[in-house]
């Protein structure tokens, strides 16, 4: 098996599940953001106190990450477990497919159904913005970096929704991944928290501080709705941060799934 | 060359809450499977077959011991362009239509782009569901799914197959369509190496049957010389208070029991045993071919050894 044909299985693989999700009808959650935003963007408008950029920034963003997050969560942890449970499995990995290049075919599979689902979303973002603007600005630019670090924070999310479910039960692996993307929203608060605490206390809660997927750090949307720059540092930081975190789950994903018997 | 080597694969998983304890699913299994045979894999529901093709498909992983599957390590990556499986009561992504299934099967076994889909049309073609190849899995019965897999596990020319229980839920027709592909993989050169417990398809079709039972391989045995014995007798029972005279010189082995005669005889010698019945004025109850010997041998081998009774009570191996 040469890195030609694993390449092409992955992308096979990454195919068949951004197929699977679309022919599921996962993307009718945009009939429900367009309805949410529309509604939103018209009553901006009738209500105008010279906030509509503002609220319309905030309310579009957080609508896309929570919509995507949630879709991340409830695909993510079925993606191999409902292969397991129905067998569909057995006839791929009978094949010359390696368990981990399916792992990650189906991690990109994924990913590229939201990156597409965002894609939509982010233009249904900035017709809202235009309607209550009337014209972009310079600084909308920075709604782009917002819309980037979501997809991000999405990377992350899919690899640890993959991740607990590689060893946990479906259920158990929503609790985990939704509880850690809670939890590492308010990461920043936490890291201050141990900054301040003593002794052991201080200790485990730098641990967990630092363990837990620093989201609050992907998260810039107040600050852009502001019309406030996002430094070329942080995206850089961002961009190695999501990767490192994502592949290191993907990585805890795959350990766990090449030793695992498909009973 | 062998075309399967199986060397003591061994498989037993730990079941339990809190005390986990090994429960042996498959006990040390030596068997070899030579290029070109058909193998029948016989034995009842939980015997170990399944297990067994789990094991050489890489599905699960043995406790102890290996296999070569056409000369390689069953690990080896370039073992799996080469064979075929169906799995039992095959499940395929419902999101999809047959004819774009097998596509993505034939993607995934590497199948060169150019004559991909001449080959999923043949394919399609071959199994009967050409008419059905863009319905989407979601709308097929049982029946048309199996067909599909076995579309799917000979798709990509492999050169030898693994079908676990083929026949299962098929129709007498689908059963016969069955067979018949069996034998084309046959006449093809190809190995095959399939489950079941249904001994007249392992009969009509297989060179040689291994008998599984309680995850232990009870025997193995060569179809044709199994069947040699008994192929073209008859027993009839009929009335009578004792063996007639006339039977006697026709080859014929009977039995008296109470006020019936229970005689196994040779085919050809049909009509002259009936002429004797009618002649002496029997009643005749029964008439019927001998069962086959690969039933007896079948059923023979499933009795546990007296050695295995005694680890059976022992509780070795629970």
């Amino acid at each position: 098996m040469n890195s030609g044909g694993m390449n092409s299985r992955i992308g096979y693989i990454a195919f068949n599940t951004f197929r699977e999700a679309v022919r599921d009808r996962v993307l009718y959650n945009l009939i429900a953001f367009a309805l949410l935003l529309s509604g939103a963007a018209i009553l901006v408008g009738e209500i105008s106190i010279d906030i509509e950029r503002l609220v319309v920034v905030n309310l579009g963003l957080t609508a896309v990450s929570l919509f995507g997050v949630v879709i991340a969560i409830f695909i993510g942890i079925g993606l191999v477990s409902k292969e397991i449970d129905k067998r569909t499995l057995y006839t791929v990995l009978s094949r010359p497919v390696r368990r981990w290049e399916f792992v990650v075919g189906k991690f990109f599979g994924l990913t590229g159904t939201l990156v597409v689902n965002t894609l939509l979303m982010a233009i249904g973002v900035l017709l809202a913005l235009l309607y209550v603007a009337h014209k972009f600005e310079k600084m909308d630019a920075w709604v782009l970096v917002a819309l980037y670090f979501i997809v991000l924070q999405f990377l992350i999310v899919c690899a640890l929704a993959l991740f607990f479910s590689s060893f946990s039960t479906p259920l158990m692996s929503a609790v985990f991944t939704f509880a850690l993307f809670v939890i590492g929203s308010l990461a920043e608060d936490l890291r201050g928290f141990a900054r301040i605490t003593q002794g052991v206390g201080g200790w485990m809660a730098t641990a967990v501080a630092y363990l837990v997927p620093n989201f609050s750090a992907l998260n810039v949307i107040s600050q852009v709705a502001h019309g406030d720059a996002v430094s070329g540092r942080l995206i850089l930081y961002n961009s190695v941060y999501a990767l490192l975190y994502s592949a290191m789950a993907i990585s805890g994903a795959v350990l766990i799934f090449q030793r695992r018997n498909l009973k | 060359m062998a075309a399967i080597e199986i060397l003591d694969l061994e498989k037993s998983y730990l079941v339990g809450f809190w005390r986990k304890r090994p429960k042996l699913a498959l006990r040390p299994l030596r068997l070899t499977i030579e290029e070109g045979e058909v193998f029948g894999f016989l034995g009842p529901n939980g015997a170990g077959k399944t297990t067994t093709l789990k094991l050489l498909m890489g599905l699960v992983f043995p406790t102890a011991g290996t296999a070569r599957i056409l000369g390689l390590d069953m690990d080896d990556p370039r073992v799996k362009s080469q064979i075929g499986f169906l799995p039992e009561q095959p499940y395929f992504y419902d999101h999809l239509s047959a004819r774009e299934l097998l596509n993505y099967y034939g993607q995934l076994s590497g199948l060169p782009a150019k004559g991909r889909s001449a080959r999923v049309e043949q394919m399609l073609e071959r199994v009967g569901l050409s008419d059905s190849a863009g319905v989407q899995l979601r709308k097929f019965s049982k029946g048309m799914l199996q067909r599909l897999g076995l579309a799917q596990a000979v798709l990509h020319d492999p050169k030898l197959v693994f079908l676990d229980e083929p026949m299962s839920g098929l129709d007498p027709m689908g059963r016969r369509e069955v067979r018949d592909l069996i034998q084309q993989l046959r006449s093809e050169g190809k190995t095959v190496f399939f489950s079941t417990h249904i001994l007249s398809d392992a009969e009509a079709l297989c060179d040689r049957v291994g008998v599984i039972n309680q995850g232990e391989l009870r025997g193995v045995g060569a179809v044709a010389e199994l069947t040699a014995q008994t192929r073209g007798k008859i027993e009839i029972i009929f009335y009578a208070q004792r063996v007639p005279a006339g039977l006697t010189g026709l080859g014929v082995e009977a039995r008296l029991s109470g006020d019936m005669v229970n005689a196994v005889l040779p085919e050809e010698q049909q009509d002259a045993a009936l002429e004797v019945l009618r002649r002496d004025g029997l009643k005749l109850l029964s008439l019927t071919p001998v069962r086959s010997s690969l039933e007896e041998y079948y059923i023979q081998k499933l009795q546990p050894s007296e050695g295995r009774k005694e680890e059976d009570r022992k509780g070795v191996g629970a």
